[in-house]
């Protein structure tokens, strides 16, 4: 169950290896998790991950999940809420992709949205039935900044989180009143290994800091986190400018 | 309904789920709320509760998730409030588990009669006042409220209606047992006699911490109620200081001679509610302050003998209904713990640390206990407890609160499970070392654990 500051005795990282994930698997630890789940694909770099986060203390399993294999996902993440309630379930899995490349291939462009926007689909509403026969859980959604308004130099990545954000929008609405708690997560330009080698925008922020923002989310039962928060301006001021004067913005 | 349906036979329709919290509003979960007006009902509630188990719920005081139950079945039991018998004579009382202190006292007090142990709000029902095992000011004289139990109904897991008596095992389990034993029905409760409604009340302050430890240890056994409220945001010198007020039900005499007609009276002032929706931040640190300042210079430095009825004197909260809901809507927390005679230090070192941290928290609560109780997870232990409500926002509380847990459960102390909304399971084991016992006894009686709430997932219960 969640104390009263909202924070998870378990939790489930849907994308196991995100640094974002693990950042706040740590960060949760240290206060109240005693069970994580790191759901991903199979392999070295997953396990290494839940033996780094064992050394903190908790019971951690791991769990194949694929998110392009949507199909499994009712079996695999069944799995995990049959052996009890699960208080938080962090969607963290995601790819960027290599705009300029994908543009020139679809098929490239169509996985980074079957992960990021259909992948998350399928593993979302799983996870949001599952918690509303619990009666209790969040349901935080790692979205970005890009989402807010598709930017010419990433919009194959952005227009798979704009879907994903709204669909989380819509889930929260839908659960509204049921005890289960969607959370979106709006982190602008974060430095892990998906953004090693790009050049970094500006209110760059850290794994660290968004997990730091995830909690205070949850302890005030928030609905859309900014990280940082200030960017929460900088979007409503860049969504409203024209369309003339969005495609010379060098951002 | 057709007419030879009885009403008892039906069973409770199930509720829509419902958003269900405790007095602090803060970790909702969603159940199925059941309103059993019969005991029937209720075996029929219970019995049907699903794979998520049932819980009883009273008026929902506690403060935590102690009448929460996400995914299952709470039972409303403030359905169940028919007072049964009164003996006048004896004073005693037999009454469904969902009357509340309010209303016993509206029906005995008129006839002579207090109930013999009162928590800071007359709003509980007696089914929760067992169950959390409250305590009141007059605990260094006459112990907790199952004390005062001469005998229950409770409702176990197997759908069967036990008569549970003092001194069994079953009775120390239910006494404070937040409800995981069983639902509690009916009680039979021994009262107090009284003459009057009015209580005769001795207020003094003190300048600080060890001014007011001094003034309660020599001072208390004159007393059948004594608490103290201290302003926690007070630094520096007047770390602790406070205002005492210690009192006994007023002798007929005291009155004044037209009050003398009606000395029985219970009319309790309520203002109007606290509005649904209020910012949150309202009790900041430089209101509190203000208004405990203001608060500690309007007392007077001594006064015997005041006249102040038993709603002004007990229950000062229960005038504003909903005042939980000043916090705003991220709800707020109260910490209570006891800590024996002898560590005195550890109080004083948590109050100084509270102080420090600037907990904007006003009318703080310090009492001395007497014995413990016999309940197995019951809270009181002879020594000092302190109470506090802190808004659940404060940066940094949660953090806090744990090293608080921490230097408690080292003293032999421990933390209020009604009061609870966020400690950790293996702090509660090293507080309440009758927990194992408790477990195997709900283990035997419950083997498929219909009785679970929030808190008892939370906890490990």
């Amino acid at each position: 169950m969640k104390d009263a500051f909202g924070t998870p005795q378990s939790l489930l990282v849907l994308g196991g290896t995100s640094e974002i994930g693990l950042a706040t698997a740590r960060r949760l630890v240290a206060r109240r998790t005693r069970t994580v789940w790191l759901a991903g694909r199979p392999s070295p770099a997953l396990e290494a991950a839940a033996a780094e986060l064992r050394k903190l203390g908790p019971d951690v399993h791991t769990l194949a999940f694929d998110a392009l294999d949507s199909e499994a996902h009712e079996v695999a993440l069944g799995k995990v809420f049959a052996e009890g309630d699960v208080d938080m379930v962090l969607l963290a899995f995601g790819v960027l992709g290599d705009q300029s490349r994908d543009e020139g291939e679809p098929l490239a462009a169509v996985r980074v949205a079957q992960t990021n926007y259909t992948g998350a689909v399928s593993a979302g509403l799983i996870c949001a039935k599952a918690l509303q026969t619990q009666g209790h859980g969040s349901l935080v959604v790692l979205s970005s900044v890009a989402g807010e308004r598709a930017r010419r130099s990433n919009f194959i990545y952005g227009s798979s989180k704009a879907g994903l954000d709204a669909f989380a929008q819509g889930l929260g609405d839908a659960l509204h009143g049921t005890g289960v708690h969607v959370m979106v997560v709006r982190p602008g330009f974060v430095r892990t290994k998906m953004t090693a080698g790009l050049s970094e925008a500006p209110l760059a922020t850290t794994p660290e800091a968004v997990a730091l923002a995830i909690e205070a989310g949850l302890r005030r039962r928030a609905e859309v986190v900014w990280v940082p928060g200030v960017l929460r301006v900088v979007m409503s001021a860049l969504r409203h400018a024209p369309r003339e004067v969005f495609r010379r913005l060098p951002v | 309904m057709s007419a030879d349906t009885s009403p008892d036979t039906v069973p409770a329709p199930p509720g829509p789920p419902t958003s269900v919290s405790g007095w602090g509003r803060t970790a909702p979960t969603t159940a199925r709320l059941l309103h059993p007006r019969s005991y029937e009902e209720a075996a029929a509630a219970v019995r049907a509760c699903g794979a998520r188990g049932a819980i009883a719920r009273g008026l929902g005081r506690a403060y935590g998730d102690a009448a929460q139950n996400a995914g299952g079945a709470v039972l409303d039991m403030t359905g169940l409030d028919r007072i049964r018998t009164v003996d006048a004579e004896a004073g005693v009382v037999v009454c469904d588990a969902g009357v509340s202190l309010h209303r016993l006292m509206e029906v005995l007090l008129p006839l002579g009669w207090f109930v013999p142990v009162t928590p800071g709000t007359r709003y509980v029902t007696v089914g929760g006042a067992i169950g959390a095992d409250v305590h009141g000011k007059n605990h260094h004289v006459s112990g907790s409220f199952a004390r005062h139990v001469r005998e229950l109904e409770l409702l176990t897991a197997d759908g069967t209606v036990r008569t549970v008596t003092p001194g069994s095992e079953l009775f120390d389990a239910t006494a404070g047992g937040m409800g995981l034993t069983g639902v509690i029905l009916r009680a039979t409760v021994q009262l107090l006699p009284v003459r009057t409604s009015l209580m005769a009340v001795d207020t003094e302050r003190a300048v600080d911490l060890d001014d007011l430890m001094t003034r309660l240890q020599s001072g208390d056994h004159r007393y059948r109620y004594s608490v103290a409220w201290i302003d926690l945001l007070a630094r520096g010198a007047r770390t602790g200081r406070s205002v005492l007020t210690r009192g006994e039900h007023a002798p007929l005499d005291m009155l004044p001679p037209r009050a003398r007609r009606t000395p029985l009276v219970f009319r309790p002032r309520r203002l109007p509610p606290a509005p649904a929706f209020l910012p949150e931040g309202l009790l900041g640190r430089a209101s509190v302050s203000a208004f405990n300042e203001l608060w500690y210079r309007r007392a007077p430095r001594h006064r015997t003998g005041e006249l102040q009825r038993i709603s002004t004197f007990f229950h000062p909260l229960d005038g504003v209904p909903h005042w939980n809901r000043v916090y705003g809507r991220g709800g707020f927390v109260q910490y209570q713990f006891v800590v024996g005679y002898g560590h005195e230090e550890t109080l004083r070192a948590i109050v100084h640390r509270i102080s420090r941290h600037g907990c904007p928290s006003f009318l703080a609560v310090l009492k001395r206990f007497g014995e413990a109780d016999p309940g197995w997870l019951s809270f009181p232990l002879p020594g000092w407890t302190l109470a506090l409500d802190i808004p659940a926002n404060l940066p940094g509380l949660g953090a806090l609160l744990d090293e608080l847990d921490e230097e408690v459960a080292g003293a032999g102390g421990r933390v209020y499970l009604a009061k609870d909304a966020r400690m950790r399971p293996e702090v509660v084991e090293r507080m309440y070392p009758k927990l194992p016992r408790f477990r195997s006894l709900r283990r035997e009686l419950d083997p498929e654990g219909v009785f679970r709430s929030d808190m008892s997932r939370r906890l490990g219960l």
